[in-house]
């Protein structure tokens, strides 16, 4: 049944700063590689060499600017996948079953053997979280790596989400949301970590932490004063040449 | 939302013969024997070419079978299991009216609420999505209603039910209009709840991440079109409900009732197309766009 589960035992999911990631896309590239030759139908490209390539992701950054009211704009770059929310709305319109949310662990998975690729779960996902795969014809979505995570036959270090093992600025962290004690939880407690589209109650699993604020420009040193000019008006053969090109 | 014709087809058509079904069902027009085969496989014609129109957009449609078991949660699969009991159940009414000459009027009552239940489910797939402002409002259901009602009283020539309910129509899709054009500021979601970056200023895209394409755009940032929408709404207005209400009034023979037919069926295509393409889902915001 899609309907969600009533509780899960654990929130699995990431946690995203943008105030270090540094925009390389290496979490793209590293999670197209990973499930594009693991669990389900490959990720797919159209025209990859011609003149409009397009194909599945399940992980894409995005980059905005931020104009504040005063000072100078900022950049903020802004890697996007699966929220795994907890009133996920693309797994209770799903007419086949699925698309799910597991009660062990929260992750919201789609079982392609029985996806008509109708494309509603699309349609009911704010974050543009799920792509459907123009060659296999059903639906995509990042799975936490749950091919990994698990995985008893890599080593220790490895069994995390292909991004986050390969984010080379350590902007993405792993863990359970739902136990306040971990070292993602005590993470987003101390950087106000955010949902994304509150406003739209789907309650996301995966938090995201603010950039820092940054400085406001004005005085740049506190030696600046002592650095201002010591004549402000010409004097000597400057001045000459001043007043005399004045007059002219 | 990208404006798909099998999507348009599929909700037109089968809006209209699921009206036509419930007229039937009700026993307007009396009718027996051939005159009753010709009604019924006109519904019936309209009512499963619809649906099985909507199959052409599912990129996976050897599943489609398991689309019957989620009825529980999904609107999309009650409309599923719905649509099969209502043809089945107004098929039995059927044989009673086409071949034996007998109205089971209970079967034929149920028969048509099960249709119109049917176009219910199939405005509730739209009308539950949050994501799509304009869409997420009673007004969405009431629309799919009133038109499939009018459309199936047009069509079993219930000339001035037609009238009446073909006008009604018009104004509720002049209400969907005007309350849609605000639903989505209506929302609040915007670049910056999209973000969280709201607390720092204002934000706008600085680079997308991909150069091309990709199927979020293509499926559910559609803005092609969209600058004709208002010389569509008067077309798809006229077509859908003025014309045809007129024609009613002037003349009631076959001719003029098919081109009222004609008229009604250009002018909800034409409605159904800004349906989905003047919707904005709020996926668009993370691009910048809506």
């Amino acid at each position: 049944m899609t309907d969600l589960p009533d509780k899960t035992d654990r929130k699995l999911g990431l946690v995203i700063d943008l105030d270090t990631c540094v925009g390389c896309h290496a979490c793209v590239i590293s999670c197209k590689g990973w499930n594009t030759e693991n669990y389900g139908v490959p990720l797919s490209d159209q025209d990859p060499y011609g003149g409009t390539p397009s194909g599945t992701f399940l992980n894409r950054v995005h980059s905005f600017e931020v104009q504040p009211d005063q000072g100078a704009a900022q950049t903020v770059h802004f890697p996007k996948s699966c929220l795994h929310c907890d009133d996920a709305p693309c797994v209770t319109v799903c007419p086949t079953g699925a698309s799910y949310k597991r009660a062990e662990d929260g992750i919201v998975l789609v079982n392609e053997d029985a996806c008509i690729g109708c494309g509603l779960c699309a349609w009911a996902c704010p974050y543009g979280a799920r792509e459907l795969d123009r060659a296999a014809g059903v639906m995509k979505k990042c799975t936490l790596c749950v091919d990994r995570i698990y995985n008893e036959n890599l080593p220790q270090e490895d069994r995390l989400p292909a991004c986050v093992r390969t984010c080379p600025a350590g902007a993405r962290h792993f863990g359970d949301l739902g136990d306040p004690d971990s070292a993602v939880s005590q993470l987003v407690a101390d950087r106000g970590g955010m949902d994304l589209m509150p406003e739209l109650g789907t309650r996301p699993v995966n938090k995201y932490l603010p950039p820092r604020p940054k400085d406001t420009g004005g005085e740049i040193d506190i030696l600046a004063p002592l650095l201002a000019p010591v004549a402000e008006e010409p004097k000597g053969f400057l001045g000459w040449l001043d007043k005399t090109l004045e007059r002219l | 939302m990208h404006p798909a014709p099998s999507v348009i087809l599929f909700t037109a058509l089968s809006g209209l013969g699921f009206g036509l079904l419930a007229w039937l069902g009700i026993g307007r027009p009396d009718v027996t024997g051939w005159v009753a085969f010709v009604f019924f496989f006109i519904a019936y014609a309209l009512a499963v070419g619809g649906l099985v129109a909507s199959t052409f957009h599912l990129g996976n449609p050897k599943n489609a079978l398991k689309a019957f078991s989620q009825w529980r949660s999904s609107w999309l699969s009650r409309e599923a299991v719905l649509s099969v009991a209502a043809l089945i159940t107004m098929g039995l009414y059927a044989i009673g009216t086409v071949f034996l000459g007998v109205q089971w009027s209970a079967l034929g009552v149920i028969g048509a609420a099960l249709s119109l239940l049917t176009v219910f489910a199939t405005s509730m797939i739209y009308a539950q999505l949050e994501t799509v402002p304009r869409w997420n409002h009673p007004i969405t259901s009431a629309l799919f209603l009133a038109l499939s009602i009018a459309g199936g009283a047009l069509l079993a020539g219930q000339v001035t039910a037609a009238i009446v309910l073909l006008l009604l129509a018009g104004g509720v899709q002049v209400a969907a209009w005007w309350l849609g054009d605000g639903r989505f500021a209506k929302r609040g979601s915007t670049m910056e709840t999209a973000t969280g970056l709201g607390f720092i200023g204002k934000v706008r895209l600085f680079e997308p991440p991909h150069t091309g394409g990709n199927y979020l755009l293509t499926e559910m940032v559609y803005v092609v079109g969209r600058k004709h929408a208002a010389r569509l709404r008067v077309i798809a207005l006229l077509c859908m409900s003025l014309v045809p209400a007129i024609l009613l009034m002037l003349s009631h023979s076959h001719v003029v009732a098919l081109i009222a037919v004609l008229s009604h069926l250009t002018g909800v295509f034409a409605a159904r197309w800004l349906f989905f393409a003047e919707a904005e889902h709020v996926v668009g915001l993370y691009y910048g766009k809506r």
